[in-house]
């Protein structure tokens, strides 16, 4: 067996077999699924970070995105990485495990170890593959809260998540809005544009493409579809960055030659990455799972669900917002997260929405962005004082007392 | 891999209120629900919250006031006066403040009109155009006021609709609000003892008035 046939073989275990807590729910508690039909088995393969407190007050879900998984603060299984959000969640980080208790599960068609395509369906002995019902953001979420219930956790002090994990958020809010504190949708949007469904189906139809890809049986076949599964990546990842994060990172560099070779091969080095990426991907990703949670994205719509008006879907909320999106995003971009602004103003919602300035695009939510990262660390710390959460050992609530300045001093045009 | 030193906690500071911040927060009951319109860097809202106990919002234009007020755990929104306030419901605030802001809005009746719909009470602080200092610069050097308040030239101020105090209780008068509170700001911020809105229009630098609906 090559490396790669290794960690592919490691990364189908995973579905199954995940290096991960798991809570099994059995054919009395199914998964009443938007699609009509109920799911049972249900597996939720989640980690967890930091320690609950006595009266279950201080638990964080973090959500995470459409090829992200549980792994938010630990190495990757597979990949050996380390979690995907190290650089919010851990212990002093703005997400802080030394003070909340940080649970994140495997979305429902996932690949990392929750029911999903690639997991064995009981009733056939084979992998689901597409037998398995088509899964909405709803059903991620009601599948999480069964997780969160079956922690004993009545109110979560915060759900956050970006991306479809924003998608994830939202629906929380408006599905569960006494038992959301407070909720940091990120870097998302309310519903799926036009635009972003038509990059979803390129991905889709470059899967279903691969003729390896055995019309969803590939797993049966002990074959795979990674060349379509790769330039779905390949596609996807264009839409995660910016154009001047391409421009300032590769322009037009050739890759390992001074000068073009009048072929096909990957001269530019912008094409040797997005390879790269594609080739990477499909190590640690199933071909189906990727169908399933991109259509959960298409279909998100969540004003849809109240009469056209997003403002209805949060009417009358607790939940103290912020949001949160990125200038050179243009996957989901801020006006995006402007709607939503508007639409939790109109609900007369507690909300703060920053615009953070970057260039590098959709991912920048991922990246070390110091603006990001202290908006994340201010509105956390003034949710748990709202909460009566208490403060950390040697950290103390009170702002500094100065006396009053004349207003002489002022310069205001 | 661990960059631990960028993510030591600072400490949130807050500049001192200037007095018309003090006498903004005078005019607002504690506890209530505040929207505070180009709340800047915070300081009028962080006052309001840790003093009076206020339910306190902001909104604010500029991408660093407002990501300095979220990081600091205010509930503050980057946004525009002329664009946002019509997302808001009827009554959803107490008072909705305008500090220092309204002649820098493209639409200030419109704004007027939305924050006495959106707020039981509006309070609105403007420079007065009509104090005697730039009414003689204008007379006598047949140039632009350029005041320690106002320092900015013609060409290069944010500050788009300059009015006086009587130019303001004009509109408040087509608009039908009925003034609750008013007062002037002298030189250095201070109060004006007199009461009459001709000297207040003469030598208030600052105007500040309370208004309702009817």
């Amino acid at each position: 067996m090559t490396l790669a046939e290794t960690t592919k073989a490691a990364s189908q275990r995973e579905a199954d077999e995940p290096h991960s807590l798991v809570v099994r729910f059995g054919p009395d508690q199914p998964l009443a699924m938007d699609a009509g039909v109920s799911l049972a088995p249900l597996t939720i393969a989640y980690q967890t970070y930091g320690t609950l407190n006595e009266d279950k007050s201080n638990a964080i879900l973090v959500c995470h995105a459409l090829t992200g998984d549980q792994h938010v603060a630990s190495d990757h299984p597979i990949t050996g990485k380390p979690g995907w959000w190290w650089i919010m969640v851990g212990p002093g980080r703005p997400i802080d495990t030394n003070r909340y208790f940080v649970i994140s599960s495997n979305v429902v068609g996932g690949c990392m170890g929750t029911t999903g395509p690639a997991s064995l369906n009981p009733a056939t002995g084979r992998a689901w593959g597409l037998d398995l019902p088509i899964v909405t953001i709803r059903d991620m979420v009601k599948a999480q809260a069964m997780l969160i219930d079956h922690l004993g956790i009545k109110t979560l002090f915060c759900v956050a998540g970006g991306s479809m994990g924003g998608m994830q958020v939202l629906q929380w809010a408006a599905s569960f809005p006494g038992r959301v504190f407070a909720a940091m949708p990120i870097a998302t949007a309310a519903k799926h544009s036009s635009q972003n469904i038509a990059f979803h189906e390129v991905g889709r139809q470059s899967i279903m493409a691969d003729p390896n890809w055995l019309a969803g049986r590939y797993l049966d076949q002990g074959t795979f579809p990674n060349k379509g599964l790769a330039v779905a990546r390949m596609a996807a990842h264009i839409t995660y960055l910016s154009d001047e994060a391409l421009q300032s990172k590769f322009g037009r560099k050739l890759q390992g030659r001074s000068a073009p070779t009048f072929s096909f091969d990957a001269d530019f080095q912008v094409e040797n990455y997005l390879r790269h990426q594609g080739a990477s991907f499909v190590d640690r990703f199933d071909a189906n799972s990727y169908l399933y949670v991109t259509r959960a994205c298409d279909y998100f719509d969540l004003a849809a669900d109240y009469g056209g008006s997003l403002a209805m879907a949060f009417k009358g909320t607790k939940t103290r917002f912020c949001v949160v999106s990125f200038q050179s995003d243009w996957l989901y971009t801020t006006a995006d997260s402007r709607a939503i602004v508007h639409a939790l103003n109109a609900g007369g919602a507690s909300v703060s929405f920053v615009d953070i300035e970057t260039d590098r695009g959709h991912d920048a939510f991922l990246l070390n962005e110091p603006e990001f990262i202290a908006t994340t660390r201010g509105f956390l710390d003034a949710a748990a004082r709202a909460r009566g959460l208490p403060p950390l050992a040697g950290e103390t609530d009170k702002q500094p007392a100065e006396a009053a300045k004349p207003a002489s001093e002022q310069t205001d045009n | 891999m661990l960059e631990s030193h960028s993510f030591r906690r600072r400490r949130a500071a807050f500049p001192a209120p200037r007095v018309d911040e003090l006498l903004i927060a005078d005019m607002v009951e504690p506890h209530s629900r505040v929207l505070d319109v180009g709340c800047g860097d915070g300081t009028l809202l962080n006052l309001l919250s840790t003093e009076r106990g206020v339910d306190a919002r902001g909104i604010e234009l500029s991408h660093k006031g407002v990501n300095d007020c979220v990081a600091k755990g205010l509930s503050v929104i980057q946004g525009d006066a002329d664009t946002d306030l019509e997302n808001y419901p009827d009554d959803a605030f107490d008072y909705v403040i305008l500090s220092q802001t309204l002649q820098a809005t493209r639409h200030p009746r419109q704004v007027l009109e939305h924050m006495l719909r959106i707020g039981r009470h509006a309070i609105v602080s403007f420079p007065n155009f009509g104090h005697w200092r730039i009414r003689a610069q204008i007379a006598f050097l047949g140039h632009m006021p350029v005041t320690p308040n106002l320092q900015a030239p013609w060409y290069d101020t944010p500050n788009i609709h300059f009015c006086t105090i009587s130019d303001f209780l004009d509109l408040a008068k087509a608009l039908d609000a009925r003034i609750e509170r008013g007062v002037a700001l002298g030189r250095f911020g201070t109060p004006l003892k007199a009461n009459a809105p001709w000297v207040w229009n003469l030598f208030g630098e600052q105007g500040m008035f309370r208004l309702t609906r009817k």
